[in-house]
Formats: structure tokens, C-alpha cells, sequence
């Protein structure tokens, strides 16, 4: 058997763990790794200018792929900066690998230089965590991480490697194990079939049905079964923010996102309906909004991977514990078996009733004749240049949900952004793991001048390694979602919710060495869309001046039921 | 309602820290824990108590049931089962006290496993509310020092945890 160091097996592993980019930022602790990696050409390794930056490179190249990102840290404050990174990944079941260094074994509890007891800081977000004790497990531990990390409802998995554990003259046997073996750890692999079978049965006595389907669908790899199940029973679908894509976005039957600014339509036919059939969603608060109230007359049915998900806000009807693949399969086979249709005359008076919401509001906005832009329009030319074709990652704030909602997703894994954490500065390092996974492919990074400064010094991550993200500013020269709940709860206090010094962004793109446009008149916008998104192998950042006092609508009645929504700053249900 | 959960994990290090981390960071409460090695030593038998209805009860076996190291577990609340504690506990016994704390011991059928001439020490085991009792009849005043070991407890008949 081959014979390998601590450091090898590290690399090895991830070599037969088919790994192309590791995310990472060097020091004392993993030095013997990044010497392993010099002497390799297999796995690319990619410095970025942040170890938070590292992790949500990962968690976009693994949104965009389905397969795990991977980063390395060193010890101490490299492995505390992987931390929001790894809690954004957990909160949206995102698969990672995390390989932090440790000091040597035996100065652990001895507060060494920069030692971090990593274990204990990332245990509450992470799925599941190593310590390397023993050089020999490297391999085993590799396997079973990997294993973790991308089944059963997926999650970040982080390896703690104290640096003796990799001393490159300490050799050891090393053979990639094929299969992994723990009695503790078997996630379920099928649907209870006669829970399957009690679903298709509600599925043909509803009247008001209406399927809610969120990010499990696309990371299960369920969107193309989703939609045939859709089209088959012909009801209306509704997405999560994390769902988006899972089901197309300019499909008729798509009714939108619901939840706290989902669209009239679906809060509507949500909270009207008779079934819900919930995919891969874990029925959130931004979604339900008061519990007591949230669709009085539903039954529940609730396909998850993940048991604990189910019943834990709104008790299920139905649970049916399993993969969303092989569920829905399953489902339409049983469809298929019953012969039934459903009720099609109730179908029929139920889809007039959603056609009349949707003329309600149909997400208006007003535009300013000769006032500033609308972040709204600034989405709309987006999904115009990019022929509604491109990976749009986000930032969180008003932004995020105007990109939610005017962008139509009809694939999926092309709308990437932080639900469940919401972590400003999140959007550019992930477009760059995007644009690493997809070269040739078009992506833009939907952001605030807010949180674009979360982690802009990865503009020089993108110069090194010739990354073209496009970089939408949206400015509204204010931290406008805080500010939008001021204006609304606290009497338009704006406590430290807007910059009064935004620095030049297009003087700072160009002093990273890339391509600036400022726009601030609307009939400019198009043409600066076309121009930047021409610019096939330039990044270019756009910063986009809007109307700073533009809210986010509809917005549900915090406390209310799911149809109580504010429409505009003067309208209510 | 109290509950006894008993759970079966790998017997490694930081295990015992997710167990216990789960109830802090989801807000359950564990009113008393024990935990060892099994006959098979690479497996830990851990018992806790705890507070909640049906449906917190429920989220909480589903989560443990979540973590890698937990290999099984019982809510053995929700059968027959024997469950005990163990106490050992410091009283005055002076004058007159003396012979009622004795008196006390055997009707509990306890011991008394060290004396001097002012202290009783005594070990009593038992469901925990009869270790309750105890206190309550010698009476708190009496009481220098109480360890508990915190409960454990297994299924009756032949309903075994085990692999
Ligand atoms: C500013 C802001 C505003 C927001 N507003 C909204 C809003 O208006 N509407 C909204 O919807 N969200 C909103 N969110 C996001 C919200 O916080 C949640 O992240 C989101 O609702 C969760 O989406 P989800 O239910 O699809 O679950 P996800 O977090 O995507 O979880 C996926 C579920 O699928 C399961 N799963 C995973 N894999 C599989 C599989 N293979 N088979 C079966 N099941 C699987 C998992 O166990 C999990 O339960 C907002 C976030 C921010 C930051
Ligand atoms: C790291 C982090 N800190 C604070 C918040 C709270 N927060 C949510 S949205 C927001 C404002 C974001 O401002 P900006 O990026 O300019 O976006 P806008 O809402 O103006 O579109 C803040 C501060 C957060 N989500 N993440
Ligand atoms: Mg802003």
C-alpha cells in the first residue's frame, strides 16, 4: 500500500473525491496541506482575500453544481471567519466541507497560538464534525465527511486537523475506503408507500389545491418531477425564495413566491386552499407568518427528507418522510395507479379565482417620470440583457427580494442566495464559486451598496483568477430593508440605517483593476446592461442609482394570517 | 409531562458535548442526565430526564435522532419501565434525631453508609420521587449535602435498547 503523510492523505482524498476548487486562505497550521497541494495539479486551489469569502465560494460553486464545496482554513481567527460562512450553509442545507487547521495535539486546552476550540465554536452549525486524532483515520474520516455532507438532508461538515496530524515525515498507509459503514447514520432512502398512496388520494378529492415547493426540490434534484406532477394535476404551484427555479418561473401555473413578500396570488391561493402538497419546504416563518392563523382550511401533506421538519411549525396530515426523487416518483406512479383525475369542474372555478387575484396587484410598482430609478426596473432590464438566462447570486436586503421577484427563474440552481441566515455579503463570493463551476456561463450579482461592502476585497480574488461577474449595484444609498421597517414601525426613525459616506465605487472597481459604469437615469440603464453584459471577460460593476424611499411589496401584516398583506405604502387586504 | 429519554450513542469524545448542546441551543431543559460505557465498550448508554408535551417531546427525539452519534433511543416514559436514582445525602443526627433518621432509613430501606457522632450518611436508591420523599421526611433543615446521580432506567419485559 501506498505509503502517506497526514498532509498527502488530505490531498489524495480529496483528489478521489473527484474535488476540482478548494476555497481557502493559507497559515501556520495548514502549511504542511498547502505544501501537499503545491505538489499536485489535480485540485485547484483558489485564494480569495477572506476566509468568510472562502465558504460562501463554496456554498455558490455547491448551489450551482449539487456537488460539495470545499474549503481550507488555518486555525484560530481563519477557522472563527469560516464560521458565518459555514451557519449560512447549515441554515440552507447546503453540502460543504470545511478542513480547518488545529495547533499540534498536544498543546490543545493550553490556549497556543492561535488555537480555537473549533469543535465546540461550529458545533451548533454544523451537521457534523471530526477532530483528527490519529494521521491513519485521515482517509476514513474524508469518506464518512463527504458521505454526511451531500445525503440525507445535506449540511456542512467540518474537519478539525491538528497540525502534527499532518507532518509530512510521519507516513502511514493510505487506501481510499469505497463505502462507508456507520451503524449511527442511515438517512431514509424511501417514501412510506402507503402514505404516498393517501396522498394521491387528498390529491384527487381537493377542490382548492395548490403544491408549495421549496429548496429541498432543488437540491433533491426533484424540479423535473415536480413539474411534471404539476402539469399532470394541472394545479397551481408556489415557490419559496429557495424554490425558485424548481418549477418555471414563466410557467402559467406558477403563481409566484409566497410568504412574507411573495406575490398576491400565492399568499391568496395559499391561505384559500383545501391541500397543500409541501415539497422539500420547512413551512419557515417568512412563510406562514402567525402559525394559529396559517391556512385554516388545508389539509397538510409534507414530503421532507428530514423528519424534524415535519410538524415542527404546522402540524402535517400527511407526513411522508423521504427523498423528494424517489417520493414523487412514486407519487405519479401511484397517480397513474388510481386512474383517477381530479375534480376538474372545482379545478376549473379555482383557477378563475387565482386568475382574479392576480389581476389585483400583478406586482406593480410606480415609476417616477422624472424622479430617480426603481430597483424594480433595474431587475427587469437584468432579466432583459440576459435573456432571463443567467446565475443571479444576491446580497440580502431589498434587493434580494426585488431580484426574487422580477427575475423569472426557470431552472433550476440559477437563483443563489442566503434564505435562511440571510448573510449580507454573501452574494459576491458566491458568484465567484458560480463562475468557477460555469466559465462560459453569464453570472451577475444582485447587490446593495450596504452589503456589497461585506465583502468587496474579493474584487481582487476576481482579478487574480479573471472572473467577469456582473456586479449590479442596486443603490439606494441606504440599508434599505432596515430602513423600509422604520418607515413602517417606527415612525421613519432612521437609526443608522443609511451611509452617508458611499465611496466611488466605480474608482474602486477600477482601482481592483476592472470595469466601472455608474448609471443613474433609467433611459440609460438598457444600453448600460447591454454594454456590461457584452464585456464577456471583464468583470464589470455596475452601480445603479435608485430611489431610496422605494419599499418591497407585497408585505404580510406581521402577526396576521397569510392573505393579510400590505400592497403598496397605502393599500392593505 | 416528565420524560425519561435513554440513548444509546458511540462512546467518543464530543458526543456527550452535541447531546447537551442540543438542549441549550433548542431551549428543551434536561432536569437530570447520567451517562457510561456500555458491556460494549465502544457505546455509551446516556439517560436524561426532561419536561415538554407530546409535541416537544417529539421534536426533541427527532433531533437526537438526527445526530451521528446517536445510535438509538427510548422514551421509556411511554411504556412499562423500571426506573431508578441514586442518593446519597448528609443529615444532622444529633440527640433525638439520631433514632428518627435511622427509623426513617430502614422505612425508606435505605443505609447508612458512614457515621460520626453529629452525621449520618446515607445511600438510598429509588424512582427519584422517592428519594423525594426521603428529604421531605427527614425534613430540609436536617439536610447538610445531597448528591443524585441523576436517573436511569430500562424497559420492562424483554424489550431491550440495544443494536
Ligand atoms: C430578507 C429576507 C426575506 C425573506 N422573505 C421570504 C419570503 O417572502 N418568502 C419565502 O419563502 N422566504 C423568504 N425568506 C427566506 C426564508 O427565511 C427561508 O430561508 C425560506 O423560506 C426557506 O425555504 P424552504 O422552505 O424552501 O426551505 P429550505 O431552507 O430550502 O430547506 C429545504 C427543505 O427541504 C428538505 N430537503 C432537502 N433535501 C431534500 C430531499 N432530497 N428530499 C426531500 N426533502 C429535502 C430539507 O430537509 C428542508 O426541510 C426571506 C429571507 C430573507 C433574508
Ligand atoms: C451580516 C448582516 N448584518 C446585518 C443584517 C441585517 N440587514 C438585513 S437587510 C440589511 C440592509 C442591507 O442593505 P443593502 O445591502 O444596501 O440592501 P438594500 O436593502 O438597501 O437593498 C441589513 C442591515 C444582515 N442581514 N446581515
Ligand atoms: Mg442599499
Amino acid at each position: 500500500m501506498e505509503m502517506l503523510s497526514g498532509a498527502e492523505m488530505v490531498v489524495r482524498a480529496l483528489q478521489d473525491e473527484g474535488v476540482e476548487y478548494i476555497f481557502g486562505y493559507p497559515g501556520g497550521s495548514v502549511l504542511h496541506i498547502y505544501d501537499a497541494l503545491f505538489q499536485q495539479d489535480k485540485v485547484s486551489h483558489i485564494l480569495v482575500r477572506h476566509e468568510q469569502a472562502a465558504t460562501h465560494a463554496a456554498d455558490g460553486y455547491a448551489r450551482a453544481t449539487g456537488k460539495p464545496g470545499v474549503v481550507m482554513v488555518t486555525s484560530g481567527p481563519g477557522a472563527t471567519n469560516a464560521i458565518t460562512g459555514l451557519a449560512t450553509a447549515f441554515m440552507d442545507s447546503i453540502p460543504m466541507i470545511v478542513l480547518s487547521g488545529q495547533v499540534r495535539s498536544d498543546w490543545i486546552g493550553d490556549d497556543a497560538f492561535q488555537e480555537t476550540d473549533m469543535i465546540g465554536v461550529s458545533r451548533p452549525v454544523v451537521k457534523h464534525s471530526f477532530m483528527v486524532r490519529d494521521a491513519k483515520d485521515i482517509p476514513e474520516i474524508m469518506k464518512k465527511a463527504f458521505y454526511i455532507a451531500t445525503t440525507g438532508r445535506p449540511g456542512p461538515v467540518l474537519i478539525d486537523i491538528p497540525k502534527d496530524q499532518t507532518a509530512p515525515n510521519v507516513k502511514n498507509p493510505y487506501e481510499y475506503p469505497k463505502k462507508v459503514k456507520m451503524r449511527s447514520y442511515a438517512p431514509v432512502s424511501r417514501g412510506h408507500s402507503g402514505q404516498i398512496r393517501k396522498a394521491v388520494e387528498e390529491l384527487m378529492k381537493a377542490k382548492r389545491p395548490v403544491i408549495y415547493a421549496g429548496g429541498g426540490v432543488i437540491q433533491g434534484e426533484g424540479s423535473e418531477l415536480l413539474t411534471k406532477l404539476a402539469h399532470r394535476l394541472n394545479f397551481p404551484v408556489t415557490n419559496t425564495l429557495m424554490g425558485l427555479g424548481c418549477f418555471p418561473g414563466t410557467d402559467p401555473q406558477n403563481v409566484g413566491m409566497l410568504g412574507m413578500h411573495g406575490t398576491y396570488e400565492a399568499n391568496m391561493t395559499m391561505h384559500s386552499s383545501d391541500v397543500i402538497l409541501a415539497v422539500g419546504a420547512r413551512l419557515d416563518d417568512r412563510v406562514t407568518n402567525n402559525v394559529k392563523k396559517f391556512c385554516p382550511g388545508a389539509k397538510i401533506i409534507h414530503i421532507d427528507i428530514d423528519p424534524a421538519t415535519i410538524s415542527k411549525n404546522i402540524m402535517a396530515h400527511i407526513p411522508i418522510v423521504g427523498p423528494v426523487h424517489q417520493v414523487l416518483e412514486e407519487m405519479l406512479s401511484a397517480l397513474d395507479e388510481h386512474g383517477g383525475e381530479p375534480d376538474q369542474k372545482a379545478l376549473e372555478r379555482w383557477w378563475e379565482e387565482i386568475e382574479g387575484w392576480r389581476k389585483v396587484h400583478g406586482m406593480r410598482y410606480e415609476t417616477n417620470e422624472n424622479g430617480p430609478m426603481k430597483p424594480q426596473q433595474v431587475v427587469e432590464a437584468l432579466y432583459k440583457a440576459t435573456g432571463g438566462d443567467a446565475y443571479v447570486t444576491s446580497d440580502v436586503g431589498q434587493h434580494q427580494m426585488f431580484a426574487a421577484q422580477y427575475y423569472k427563474y426557470d431552472k433550476p440552481r440559477r437563483w443563489i442566495n442566503s434564505g435562511g441566515l440571510g448573510t449580507m455579503g454573501f452574494g459576491l463570493p458566491a458568484a465567484m464559486g458560480v463562475q468557477f463551476a460555469f466559465p462560459d456561463a453569464t453570472v451577475a450579482c444582485v447587490t446593495g451598496e450596504g452589503s456589497i461592502q461585506m465583502n468587496i476585497q474579493e474584487l481582487s480574488t476576481c482579478l487574480q483568477y479573471g472572473l467577469p461577474v456582473k456586479i449590479i449595484n442596486i443603490n439606494n444609498q441606504a440599508l434599505g430593508m432596515v430602513r423600509q421597517w422604520q418607515d413602517m414601525q417606527y415612525g421613519g426613525r432612521h437609526s443608522q440605517s443609511y451611509m452617508e459616506s458611499l465611496p466611488d465605487f466605480v474608482a474602486l472597481a477600477e482601482a481592483y483593476g476592472h470595469v466601472g459604469m455608474k448609471v443613474t437615469k433609467f433611459e440609460d440603464l438598457e444600453g448600460a446592461m447591454n454594454e456590461a453584459f457584452a464585456l464577456k471577460d471583464r468583470l464589470v460593476f455596475m452601480d445603479i442609482y435608485v430611489d431610496p424611499t422605494e419599499h418591497v411589496y407585497p408585505m404580510q401584516i406581521a402577526d396576521g394570517s397569510m392573505r393579510d398583506m400590505w400592497l403598496s405604502k397605502t393599500e392593505r387586504t | 409531562m416528565r420524560r425519561i429519554i435513554s440513548i444509546l450513542m458511540e462512546n467518543e469524545p464530543g458526543a456527550l458535548s452535541r447531546v447537551i448542546g442540543l438542549f441549550s441551543q433548542r431551549g428543551y431543559n434536561i432536569e437530570s442526565l447520567s451517562v457510561a460505557p456500555t458491556e460494549d465498550s465502544t457505546l455509551s448508554r446516556l439517560t436524561l430526564t426532561t419536561f415538554g408535551n407530546d409535541l416537544k417531546i417529539e421534536q426533541i427525539t427527532k433531533h437526537l435522532n438526527k445526530l451521528i452519534e446517536v445510535v438509538k433511543l427510548v422514551d421509556l416514559t411511554e411504556g412499562a419501565h423500571i426506573e431508578r436514582e441514586l442518593m446519597l445525602i448528609k443529615v444532622k443526627a444529633t440527640g433525638a434525631q439520631r433514632a428518627e433518621v435511622k427509623r426513617s432509613v430502614d422505612i425508606f430501606r435505605g443505609q447508612i453508609v458512614d457515621v460520626t457522632s453529629t452525621v449520618y450518611t446515607i445511600q438510598l436508591t429509588g424512582a427519584s420521587d422517592k428519594l423525594d420523599a426521603f428529604i421531605g421526611a427527614i425534613g430540609e433543615t436536617q439536610v447538610l449535602e445531597v448528591v443524585r446521580s441523576g436517573v436511569s432506567g430500562i424497559s420492562r419485559g424483554e424489550k431491550v435498547l440495544s443494536l
